[in-house]
C-alpha cells in the first residue's frame, strides 16, 4: 500500500495551490456578494487545462483521473468553493460523453469542454423529482418525421444552468416505461424552445449560478442521444458516483481552507495576555478539525483510486461524501466559532465558508439519500 | 534557432528566511522556488516560442534535486533540460558558475540565430553578475535590463529598462539578454498537459566529465577553488531611523528643516 502522489500528481496539487491562491481567491469575496459566475475564471482553468481532467488528450483534454479532478477541485475549494463546485459540476458532462458517447458525439462535444472554455451541466432534477429521481416529468419524444426529439418540461436547481453551453438533459423518451424510459440527451445553449428560467438565490455557493431549465417543444436531433435510449437513468447514476467523489473534495477542501484559517488565527490572536492557541479549549477543536479532516481526505482519495483502478465504486463514493459534507460543516462551524465575532462578519471568510459548505450535505443527493445508498450495499 | 534560458533555485525568501551561525543561508532548511526575475526570462522565451516555433531549453547548474525546478519549467512549455551538476562545481561564485554555464552553452552548440535569457538577478545574492559573464566569456554581445524584446531576422529590438527611463538597443544574434519584470509580462502557469509531459521530455544531465574538455573548463577556474570571491562578514543592515515629514508650504518647511539642522549643530 503507497500513499504518495506521484510526481505528476504532486505537480498539479501545487499547481491548483497556486492558481487558487492568485487567481480564484482575490475574486472569491465578489463572487459570493454579487452572485455572479466568474466568466473569466472559468477560461483560465480552461487554459490551463482544468477543464479537460480525465479526458484523454485525443479529445483536447488534459489526460489523469478522479485523483487529479480531487486534488484540483480540493485546492480551489480551500480558497473559493463557488470555483470549486464550478470546476466539479462542469467536469460531469464531459466524463459522461467521454464514457458513453459515441465517436461522432467525442469529436463534436469533448474539444469544445476540454479545451474550448465552454461549461458544461447536468440536469436531472425537477421541482417533484429531487431524491426521487424517478418522478421526472421532462419528456423527450420522438418525432420520427424530422428524427429529432423533442423535448418538454422543467428542470431546476441546475448548476451552472444559466451559463452552460452544452447541456446534458435526462428526459423520458418512453415516458410509460418510467425510470427505464428515461435516456440522456445534449442540448446546446441556444437551441429554440430551450430558455432559461429562474435563476436562483442561494444561502452560499453564488458563483455558481443555479438556474431553473424550459423546455417547450425543444427539437434536437437524434445524434444527441448519449448511450442508449431507456439507459439514462444508468448514465445518471453513473455520473453521480463520480460527482460525489467530487463533491467529497470540495467538502475536504473548504474544511482544510477553514483549518489554515483558523490555525493561523489562533496563533496571532491573543486574550488573557496569550495567544488563543494556548488555550486547551482551542487545541482540542484544532486537533479535531485536523484528525476529521485527514479521515476524510483519505475516504475521497480512496475512492478515487477505485474510480481510477475502474473497480466498483458507487458504495465508497457515496461514503467519501456524506462522510466530507458532515464534517465540511463540522469544520467550517468550529473555525467560525474560533474566529468568533470576526468570523461573523463578512469582511472575514469564514461565513462565506460556513454557508458554502452547507450545500455539500445536499446536493449531488442529500446525505439521507446517500445513508439508503450505503446502508443498502452494506445489509445486502 | 534556439533559445537557452539560464535559470536559478533559490530559497523562498516570502517564508522562513534560515541563517546558519556564519551568516551563510541555511538553504537545507529553507523552500526553494524557481528565482523570480528567471521566471520573467522564461516567460519571455515561451512567448518567442509562441511566435516563432523555436526550441527551448532550460539550463540550471545545482544539486541533483533541481531537476524538480526543470520539470517545471518543461510542465510551462520548455522543450528540454539541461543540469550541469558535479562535485567539482560545487561552491562556486558567479565567476565560477559563468565559466562552467558559458562552456555547457559551447558543449551544447551555439548558433548564428541563438538567444540566451537569463533573469537580472538572483534574490539570493543580488549579484546581477552570472548572465553579462556568460555572454563575455561566450564573447558574445548582451543587453541587460530587458523589458520587451522583438524578433526581427537576425537582430532583435529590445527596450531596456533603466532608472530614469527606457533606452531602444538593437542587437544581433547569437547574443544573451537578462530580463526585468514590466507589469505586462506574467509568467504563464504550468499546464496539466504540461505536468502529464514533463517528465517524458529530455533532461540531459551535464557534470564535469562531460565538460572537462571544454577549453573554459580548469579545475583552477571552476568551483571553490576557481571562485575568487570570498565573503569575510554577512551581516543583517542596521535598520534606518523613521523619516520625519516636514508639513505646511515650501517657506514653513524650510523654516522648520533649518530650525531642526540648528537643534543638531549641522548649521
Amino acid at each position: 500500500m503507497d500513499f504518495s502522489l506521484t510526481r505528476e500528481q504532486e505537480m498539479i496539487k501545487r499547481l491548483a495551490g497556486q492558481f487558487a491562491q492568485e487567481v480564484l481567491e482575490p475574486v472569491a469575496a465578489d463572487v459570493d456578494i454579487d452572485h455572479t459566475f466568474p466568466v473569466d475564471n472559468f477560461k483560465k482553468m480552461a487554459d490551463i487545462g482544468f477543464t479537460g481532467i480525465g479526458v484523454p488528450k485525443e479529445y483536447g483534454g488534459s489526460g489523469g483521473g478522479a485523483l487529479e479532478e480531487v486534488l484540483a477541485v480540493s485546492e480551489f475549494a480551500k480558497k473559493c468553493m463557488s470555483s470549486a463546485a464550478i470546476l466539479s459540476i462542469h467536469l460531469i458532462a464531459p466524463h459522461a460523453i467521454y464514457k458513453f458517447g459515441n465517436e461522432e458525439q467525442k469529436q463534436k462535444f469533448l474539444p469544445r469542454l476540454t479545451k474550448g472554455g465552454s461549461l458544461g451541466a447536468f440536469a436531472l432534477t425537477e421541482p417533484n423529482a429531487g431524491s426521487d429521481a424517478g418522478a421526472a416529468k421532462t419528456t423527450a419524444i420522438l418525432d420520427p418525421g424530422t428524427n429529432e426529439y423533442v423535448l418538454n418540461g422543467t428542470k431546476c436547481f441546475i448548476s451552472g444552468g444559466s451559463r452552460a453551453d452544452i447541456l446534458l438533459i435526462f428526459a423520458l423518451t418512453q415516458p410509460e416505461k418510467g425510470l427505464k424510459g428515461m435516456s440522456a440527451i445534449i442540448v446546446e445553449k441556444g437551441t429554440p424552445g430551450f430558455s432559461i428560467g429562474k435563476v436562483e438565490s442561494k444561502m452560499g455557493l453564488s458563483g455558481s449560478e443555479t438556474a431553473e431549465l424550459i423546455f417547450e417543444d425543444c427539437r434536437v436531433p437524434v445524434s444527441n442521444l448519449l448511450g442508449k435510449e431507456g439507459q439514462g437513468f444508468k448514465i445518471a447514476m453513473q455520473a453521480l458516483d463520480g460527482a460525489r467523489i467530487g463533491t467529497g473534495a470540495q467538502g475536504v477542501g473548504v474544511a482544510e481552507g477553514a483549518l489554515e484559517l483558523s490555525v493561523k488565527y489562533t496563533k496571532e490572536r491573543v486574550q488573557f495576555g496569550k495567544p488563543i492557541g494556548a488555550l486547551q479549549g482551542i487545541q482540542w477543536y484544532i486537533a479535531d478539525m485536523a484528525t476529521k479532516t485527514e479521515a476524510a481526505k483519505a475516504l475521497v482519495y480512496f475512492a478515487a483510486y477505485l474510480k481510477d483502478a475502474d473497480k466498483p465504486h458507487t458504495t465508497e463514493a457515496a461514503m467519501c461524501k456524506l462522510n466530507a459534507a458532515e464534517n465540511a460543516r463540522f469544520v467550517t462551524n468550529l473555525a467560525l466559532q474560533i474566529h468568533g465575532g470576526y468570523g461573523y462578519m463578512k469582511d472575514y471568510p469564514l461565513e462565506r465558508m460556513y454557508r458554502d459548505a452547507k450545500i455539500t450535505e445536499i446536493y449531488e443527493g442529500t446525505s439521507e439519500i446517500h445513508k439508503v445508498v450505503i446502508a443498502r450495499a452494506v445489509m445486502k | 534557432m534556439r533559445i537557452y534560458v539560464c535559470v536559478k533555485q533559490v530559497p523562498d525568501t516570502s517564508g522562513k528566511v534560515a541563517v546558519n551561525p556564519d551568516g551563510t543561508l541555511n538553504r537545507g532548511s529553507m523552500s526553494t522556488i524557481i528565482n523570480p526575475d528567471d521566471m520573467i526570462a522564461i516567460e519571455q522565451a515561451l512567448k518567442l516560442k509562441d511566435e516563432l516555433g523555436c526550441g527551448v531549453t532550460a539550463i540550471t547548474m545545482g544539486p541533483p534535486q533541481a531537476e524538480k525546478m526543470l520539470r517545471e519549467i518543461l510542465a510551462m512549455g520548455a522543450d528540454d533540460g539541461v543540469l550541469i551538476s558535479s562535485r567539482e562545481f560545487g561552491g562556486s561564485d558567479t565567476f565560477a558558475t559563468s565559466q562552467i554555464i558559458a562552456a555547457a552553452i559551447t558543449h551544447l552548440g551555439i548558433s548564428d540565430e541563438d538567444i540566451i535569457f537569463c533573469g537580472r538577478q538572483a534574490i539570493d545574492g543580488d549579484t546581477a553578475q552570472v548572465g553579462p559573464q556568460i555572454a563575455e566569456k561566450l564573447n558574445i554581445p548582451q543587453v541587460t535590463y530587458a523589458a520587451t524584446i522583438k524578433k526581427e531576422d537576425k537582430k532583435l529590438a529590445i527596450k531596456r529598462m533603466l532608472e530614469d527611463g527606457y533606452m531602444m538597443v538593437e542587437v544581433k544574434t547569437p547574443c544573451l539578454i537578462t530580463c526585468v519584470k514590466e507589469d505586462n509580462i506574467l509568467p504563464r502557469y504550468m499546464t496539466i498537459n504540461g505536468i502529464m509531459e514533463c517528465y517524458k521530455k529530455p533532461l540531459t544531465v551535464l557534470d564535469f566529465e562531460a565538460l572537462k574538455e571544454e577549453p573554459l573548463i580548469d579545475i583552477d577556474t571552476i568551483g571553490l577553488k576557481g571562485s575568487p570571491t570570498n565573503i569575510f562578514k554577512s551581516f543583517t543592515p542596521p535598520q534606518k531611523g523613521v523619516g520625519i515629514m516636514l508639513e505646511g508650504d515650501g517657506k514653513e518647511a524650510v523654516a522648520q528643516l533649518t530650525s531642526k539642522l540648528e537643534k543638531l549643530h549641522v548649521i
